[in-house]
């Protein structure tokens, strides 16, 4: 066993055991927390294989804005902070013994086939630089670069539509324009629209929508 | 270096996004183990593209879609889930049953099914 070898069993037991603590965790903002700590370790134990670049990427990228935006989704949603103990369903045992079979039938293949497989690490240093991965993406692979980018641009649209209320998509059954200018109505409470049964004079029996903060 | 360490540590964080997706309740968690997975996968193209190191550098490149691609789904993910939070007041999984196969008596009367949208009050 190498240096490098006990370098990235270390991580990985860290990248492994912040990862059950993501699954395992009672606290929704705890787990997204846990998972800087696993993403952390990864890219470090990109560093030991020499993949720098990929190692950056993955510091700003995942640790930088997607668990941020996981955080704002956990804000969002107006999850409780603290403990909450709804968070597993009902079949955890099912899903244990399945995530166990798919780790010993990974495990046990891996071993059995790579069991003898070594590979310089000294003579890769230099083949994650920038440089390198620079050229080959943007010579070799510049073309599922440009559709990735192309795709990229449609998953931002598709985010926008599918969250702007005003531009429909959001809920079309019975939207006149009174409750559209009612929903888009003044700065607060703007976040959430929830539908109760009318009860009023003028709406008896049809679903109206209604500020979330008159009904909570 | 031996190639079976970092490859046995990325199938049991597969192996654990695999628990996550299943097992939690929260849409929120279930994008957060899909995270995970994918982690998995871009560890294994890194190693791979370290053991062979052939001209194109595929792996790393693709590691580098990956995590794109990763980023793209979460921006789509939130956004559906945030969807789901503002019609539906939950983003409860198990309680999102809109679309499931009830089994439903022609004769009954309509009102028997539980509610309109799935969601048990």
């Amino acid at each position: 066993m190498t240096a490098a070898d006990v370098v990235i069993v270390l991580l990985g037991v860290v990248a492994v055991g912040s990862g059950v603590l993501v699954v395992a965790t009672r606290q929704l903002v705890h787990a997204a927390l846990w998972l800087v700590v696993s993403f952390g370790s990864l890219a470090a134990s990109y560093v030991v294989l020499a993949a720098e670049f990929v190692a950056w990427v993955q510091v700003l990228i995942y640790v930088g804005a997607i668990v941020v935006l996981l955080l704002f989704g956990i804000m969002l949603t107006r999850a409780p902070i603290g403990r909450s103990e709804d968070l597993d369903s009902d079949n955890r045992v099912v899903a244990l013994v399945v995530a166990a079979a798919t780790a010993a039938v990974l495990v046990t293949t891996l071993v059995r086939g790579f069991r003898s497989a070594y590979f310089p690490l000294k003579a890769r240093v230099g083949n994650g630089s920038s440089e390198v991965l620079g050229a080959s993406l943007f010579r070799t692979w510049v073309l599922p670069f440009e559709a990735l980018s192309v795709l990229l641009l449609a998953a931002l649209i598709g985010a926008i539509v599918l969250s702007r209320t005003d531009i429909g998509g959001a809920d079309s059954d019975g939207d006149t324009p009174q409750r559209r200018e009612r929903r888009r109505g003044g700065p607060g409470g703007s976040l959430g629209l929830a539908r109760r049964r009318g009860s009023g004079p003028d709406e008896d029996d049809t679903i109206v929508l209604s500020r979330v903060d008159e009904e909570v | 270096m031996h190639l079976v360490y970092p490859v046995v540590i990325a199938a049991m964080l597969f192996s654990v996004g695999v628990y996550g997706v299943l097992a939690r309740r929260n849409a929120i968690l279930v994008l957060m183990s899909v995270e995970l997975m994918l982690n998995a996968v871009n560890l294994n193209l890194v190693v791979f593209d370290m053991r062979w190191a052939d001209r194109l550098h595929g792996g790393q490149v693709l590691t580098l879609f990956v995590i794109v691609l990763a980023a793209a789904e979460v921006g789509l993910g939130l956004a559906l889930v945030l969807l789901i939070y503002r019609n539906r007041r939950t983003v409860d999984i198990d309680r999102l049953r809109a679309l499931a196969d009830r089994d439903v008596d022609p004769d009954s009367d309509i009102s028997a099914i539980p509610d309109d949208e799935g969601v048990r009050r």
